[in-house]
């Protein structure tokens, strides 16, 4: 792969494959993934759930639940280091403080006994050793920075007494407590209602704004990718199959996932007609169909779609790799015909 | 959280009123005049058994007699036995008897179930894990009785490690060997709540996001997981006691221990209804006294609790 992009990337994620134990059997839930977060820019993995976008950053943040979970193969290279091969100790060093997470549901992520105070305080306290009146002191400062009002008086309140959007709030000042330079947010606004969800997302971009620090924002939610990446990965069935700069990717969709995904999105100009959709389900990890994953949803499906699985490969335009057989045909209506 | 457990203290005056009152019913329903029944075989005067019966008020209604002892009960008066011992008295001699052994029985379990459980479900499937499921479903499947009697025969009697019965040795000779089989059977249940609940609290969200915080496992442990573990346990300790004060009654039979549990035995058997009442209360109030202390707790664990 060449890389025209002079930056040093921030977080290089290489060929990461992440296997699962079941009762039914092993299953690959991330299968040969790679993507590069920049400072400063936004990436977007998009995808349905079980298509291992989760599972990813969980791996190579170590947090992964192992079992049954296990990294198999990749590399995570961050600031000269491969984070999947770091020491448990080593790797608590630059998890928490130089990477550091957000997820979905605030109320659940949160210790319901413990004051949100107590709970950022916690991260001053384990990593920088700070003393506990100055580590609450800088919690507050934190809930202050995220636009919490009255942050000096809320940092003794408990998780329970937040609203939703305060509490995502709550937990992205837990995020960025020790100014981090890469930030997974996992789903944050998915559980919030579509009013507070601008508010959190104007917030994250304010804070990279103001930090340079890289963002990996984790969505189901196209309208969500098409607001704030940058760059966007979109992942099917524990692969990737297309990426490249969020102008690129949906203004010219090289794979029929994407097609499929861009068309089903609702428009004012197909007021009154049917939405597209996405012909079947997602398919069942355990059970994949042989070749290209996506070939039994897939319109333009054809026999070497059966026998051989197509490999990310370059796709037209700058930095864009696609995952699909008719990259090396280019479409047409007539070349689409199994 | 004053206003919690004042809350929680207000609550406790109409059950302990309800729950008072029906123990005195239940005792006034036995079939039998308890005068009657302390004469024997020989018929007392007419003239004596109205003075009995005007003493203990018992031609009064129901509820009339129940207000005479709940009074004298506020007094600090429980009245005395149908032979002229003073409740009260006979109490504060036995109290120390199950007490002791009580105590030392939860402690022993405590020990045994907070240190086996916290240990197994923290690493759910190790081998400890795995140990304990297979120790505690043993003693779970032994019977309490078949256990006392056992241990008093192999250890007491063959080895010679322990008394066999009696307090002369006073705290801990007597009492080890009865305390140690109630705390090992009841320790089981103890540490199967532990362990489930530690194993599910370590796999909440909360708990992936102090490991994403980069804490170490056990800050984790001791920081995240064990109070929000410890919520249900407490439950169980609460109930538990029960359990312990119930097995103190058969024990002290069995190891021949002058506690609460004999006291009540014997005058159960020989239909001191004033006693039983008595006691009953005694050790009714006494639980829901462990009740308000566990609800008080959970208050200041999960302040989701105190703010409701």
């Amino acid at each position: 792969m060449n890389r025209p992009m002079a930056a040093e990337p921030l977080l290089d994620v290489r060929d990461l494959s992440v296997e699962f134990d079941t009762r039914a059997g092993r299953l690959r839930a991330v299968d040969f993934v790679s993507w590069t977060l920049h400072r400063g820019r936004t990436l977007v993995i998009l995808g349905e759930s079980g298509s291992g976008k989760s599972v990813s950053t969980q791996a190579i943040t170590g947090i992964l639940d192992s079992p049954p979970g296990h990294v198999t193969g990749g590399q995570a290279l961050f600031d000269g280091m491969d984070l999947l091969t770091l020491t448990e100790r080593a790797r608590r060093g630059v998890v928490g403080s130089r990477i550091s997470l957000v997820f979905q549901d605030a109320l659940s992520a949160l210790n319901p006994v413990h004051t949100v105070g107590r709970q950022i305080a916690e991260l001053y306290r384990v990593h920088r050793g700070t003393s506990r009146s100055d580590a609450m002191k800088r919690a507050a400062e934190m809930l202050d920075r995220v636009g919490i009002p009255g942050a000096r008086g809320r940092v003794h309140d408990y998780p329970h007494q937040f609203s939703g959007g305060m509490r995502q709030r709550v937990m992205i000042a837990m995020a960025l407590a020790l100014g981090p330079e890469v930030l997974i947010a996992d789903e944050p606004t998915t559980a919030l209602d579509v009013t507070v969800q601008a508010q959190i997302l104007e917030l994250l971009a304010e804070i990279q704004a103001d930090t340079d620090m890289g963002v990996v924002l984790i969505t189901h939610d196209l309208a969500v990718a098409a607001e704030i990446a940058d760059d966007l990965v979109v992942m099917y069935a524990g692969r990737v199959v297309e990426s490249g700069a969020t102008a690129d990717v949906l203004g010219d969709p090289q794979h029929p996932y994407t097609q499929g995904l861009l068309q089903s999105v609702p428009s004012a100009e197909r007021r009154g007609q049917d939405l597209p959709a996405i012909p079947g389900t997602p398919p069942d990890l355990m059970r994949l169909p042989s070749g290209c994953p996506f070939r039994p949803r897939c319109p333009h499906a054809h026999d070497r779609c059966v026998t051989e699985r197509p490999a990310l490969q370059p796709a037209p335009g700058e930095l864009r790799f696609g995952a699909c057989h008719l990259l090396d045909q280019p479409l047409s209506p007539e070349g689409a015909a199994r | 959280m004053l206003r919690f457990a004042l809350r929680r203290l207000l609550i406790m005056i109409p059950i302990a009123v309800i729950v008072t009152f029906l123990v005195y019913a239940m005792v006034f329903a036995l079939p039998g005049d308890p005068i009657r029944a302390l004469s024997g075989q020989k018929p007392l005067a007419e003239s004596v058994i109205a003075a009995k019966r005007a003493y203990y008020h018992l031609n009064d209604p129901l509820f009339v007699q129940y207000l005479h002892f709940m009074g004298n009960l506020l007094k600090g008066d429980l009245g005395q036995t149908f032979d002229g011992q003073d409740i009260g008295e006979q109490l504060a001699l036995r109290w120390p008897v199950t007490l002791q052994l009580g105590l030392t029985a939860l402690a022993i379990q405590l020990v045994l179930g907070l240190v086996s459980g916290v240990y197994a479900g923290w690493r759910r499937d190790g081998l400890v894990d795995r140990a304990l499921l297979g120790a505690t479903l043993g003693v779970l499947a032994v019977p309490g009785l078949v256990a006392m009697f056992f241990a008093q025969s192999f250890f007491a009697v063959e080895l010679s490690w322990f008394p066999v019965s009696g307090a002369t040795d006073g705290w801990p000779g007597s009492y080890l060997l009865p305390a140690t089989v109630l705390g090992v059977l009841g320790f089981a249940g103890l540490a199967r709540v532990t362990r489930t609940s530690i194993a599910e609290v370590a796999s909440a969200d909360f708990v992936r996001t102090a490991r994403a915080k980069g804490l170490a496992p056990n800050r984790i442990l001791w920081g995240h997981v064990l109070r929000n573990a410890m919520l249900p346990v407490i439950t169980y300790i609460g109930l538990d006691l029960a359990g312990i004060l119930g097995g103190a009654i058969i024990t002290e039979g069995i190891y021949n221990l002058n506690g609460i549990g004999q006291f009540m035995f014997r005058s159960i058997a020989m239909k001191e209804g004033g006693v039983v009442v008595t006691l009953s209360t005694v050790l009714l109030l006494g639980y829901m006294l462990v009740n308000l202390v566990v609800d008080l707790l959970y208050g200041l664990l999960d302040p989701r609790v105190r703010h409701v």
